[in-house]
């Protein structure tokens, strides 16, 4: 049966990996892991799950017993952070360029230094280039429908791709919230039984993964790589139209929140996006013509259906959670700017790198900056592109 | 867009700020109410000022910051208010609970807000007398809900029990109820 419950972020993910039920989780057992690991131990201790738990010495070592889990053909799982996202660095290319699925929540988490244990995006925006598809969360239901839903993402057979699925550290993980979660049976059916088409335990029909791949053919296997991920924007849609059915919830590839007649709006990720549809809505209610889109999946980055979402509007604003050092502005904003450069106009675009090390974001900025924004409108003038919103100076 | 009530508790780390914060949001889920209960994560030293914040709403809540604006302040700890302006932000006739041996006309000085609706209660003697410890949570939740009616008392009987009733033994989750009650008849309006 279906429950309505109070949960934590954190505790909401890790019943989502107790009812997804997976064959193996090996994972580093503290800091910078958080507590959603710890939720998911208690209920393996419990004899609630099936799954082997590897216990493992480093986050290096954890993606690197799951590369060999995955290769097995066991539907495999782990979660991480920040530092521990950092560490894994190595093989999480390894995952990926083996095609290996497998679904990681990562609680999204600034990297040190200085040290910092609050929310931004430097780790997962750090690990963008690294094969995984990624998906963010506005909530804590969002973020425990999201890991549901990665399970077939990544497994479908043309995609065959891991899955990072993030929350906002302490403004989801530690937060408690209302949450619905599904009955364990219609998990199991949603998700299906896992199939493995070249399980490396198959001895009838032996495979080798991470070869030796000189020059003659590395190339074409990256290439091969590109096209899973783009099939894997197919297998976002495809699986969120049945979790719509499913849960009357639908999931696309981003959110449009009174746009389609707005002039001016903002684009965001993670739970900043919930503040700013408050923000919006208080503008519109003073009949100020402002929007939001919400972008859920960054990776694969659906930069033509973007194109056509924004190039309507007068002025954009990309709020970006993490700095992209030495790049012009953050990379949320180089990679939607550069998507409206193949659109049909292209509107005034400005950059604010906002909230990190868990600085807090209120409805009061968010509006300051749709203000800002009005005023580029009527000017047409954008005086400062990139903008540290809130910072000292 | 419906009613929102949003509540900032102001503790010391080791008084249960958190608890009683997150306590508060399971509650109102049972009465079918949308909430949100979460602290202010720090240097999480026992003493050292903390906040935690609860938004209860009858539709889903999408805000994802902290209260700045609160309806309802709480403070668990009386010499918060030479440290801390406690009642930063909250609204002309907003609420405020204070656990403290002090009348509630020597309170009202203490704070920078005037035409408050201020009550007080003396929430560590009662969690003393009824749970053997001085964690003035549990007693400030039944104060908060004397003060506000932003849910049924019965509704925290059921959460404390419920939620202490997984850790603790008989003794302590009747303390703790008995705690919750007395702190409900005993705040006083200034």
């Amino acid at each position: 049966m279906r429950k309505i419950v109070a949960l934590t972020g954190n505790d909401a993910v890790g019943t989502a990996m107790k009812q997804i039920n997976p064959d193996v989780v090996a994972a580093f057992p503290i800091t910078p892991q958080t507590e959603l690991m710890h939720k998911f131990a208690e209920f393996h201790a419990n004899g609630e799950v099936d799954t082997e738990l590897v216990l493992v010495e480093s986050e290096h070592s954890a993606m690197s017993a799951c590369v060999g889990a995955a290769a097995a053909g066991a539907r495999t799982m782990t979660a991480t952070s920040a530092q521990g996202l950092a560490l894994m660095w190595e093989i999480l290319y390894v995952q990926a360029s083996c095609r290996l699925p497998m679904v990681m929540p990562v609680v999204n988490r600034a990297l040190n230094a200085p040290l910092n244990i609050h929310c931004d995006h430097s780790d997962t925006m750090g690990a963008r280039d690294c094969g995984w598809i990624q998906i963010y969360s506005e909530n804590t239901q969002e973020a425990y429908d999201n890991v549901i839903q990665g399970v077939p993402i990544g497994e479908k057979n043309d995609v065959r791709l891991p899955v990072m699925i993030t929350l906002d550290g302490f403004i989801l993980s530690h937060t408690m919230e209302r949450v619905e979660l599904l009955d364990d049976d219609e998990i199991q059916r949603f998700i299906g039984e896992y199939q493995h088409p070249h399980s490396l335990l198959d001895t009838e029909n032996p495979v080798t993964y991470g070869p030796v791949d000189l020059p003659d053919y590395y190339f074409e296997h990256k290439r091969q790589q590109v096209l899973a991920m783009e099939r894997a924007k197919d297998s976002i849609l495809e699986v969120g139209r049945a979790f719509a059915d499913l849960t009357g919830r639908d999931y696309g590839l981003f959110e449009e929140y009174r746009l389609g007649d707005a002039e001016i709006a903002i684009l965001a990720m993670g739970s900043t996006a919930g503040t700013a549809k408050e923000a919006v809505d208080q503008l519109r209610d003073r009949g100020k013509k402002v929007g939001l889109l919400k972008l859920r999946v960054f990776r694969p980055f659906p930069y033509e259906e973007l194109g056509q979402s924004l190039e309507h509007l007068k002025v954009l604003a990309i709020f970006d959670r993490a700095i992209s050092f030495g790049s012009y502005g953050g990379a949320l904003f180089s990679e939607v700017r550069s998507a409206l450069f193949g659109a049909g106009r292209i509107p005034l675009v400005t950059n604010y790198i906002y909230g990190l090390g868990g600085r807090n974001i209120s409805v009061e900025e968010i509006g300051s900056v749709f203000d800002e924004l009005e005023h580029v409108a009527q000017t047409q003038q954008i005086e400062n592109t990139i903008t540290y919103l809130g910072v000292r100076e | 867009m419906a009613h929102m009530t949003e509540v900032r508790w102001h503790g010391r780390g080791g008084q249960g700020a958190k608890t009683a914060a997150t306590l508060l949001a399971e509650a109102a889920l049972s009465e079918g109410k949308y909430s949100q209960g979460f602290p202010e994560y720090g240097p999480e030293r026992e003493g050292a000022p903390m906040r935690g914040f609860t938004r209860i709403s009858d539709e889903p809540i999408r805000l994802h910051c902290t209260i700045d604006s609160p309806d309802v302040v709480v403070v668990l700890d009386d010499t918060l208010l030479e440290a801390v302006d406690v009642c930063a932000g909250l609204a002309t006739g907003g609420t405020v609970v204070v656990n403290t041996i002090l009348k509630p006309e020597d309170i009202g000085k203490k704070l920078s807000a005037s035409e408050t609706k201020l009550f007080t209660v003396n929430a560590t003697q009662i969690a003393l007398d009824e749970i053997g410890r001085p964690i003035p949570n549990t007693p400030m939740l039944g104060a908060l809900i004397k003060a506000t009616g932003i849910l049924k008392i019965d509704t925290i009987y059921n959460e404390v029990q419920e939620k202490l009733g997984k850790k603790f033994t008989r003794q302590i989750i009747d303390g703790n109820i008995h705690a919750v009650k007395r702190a409900y008849e005993e705040v006083k309006k200034e």
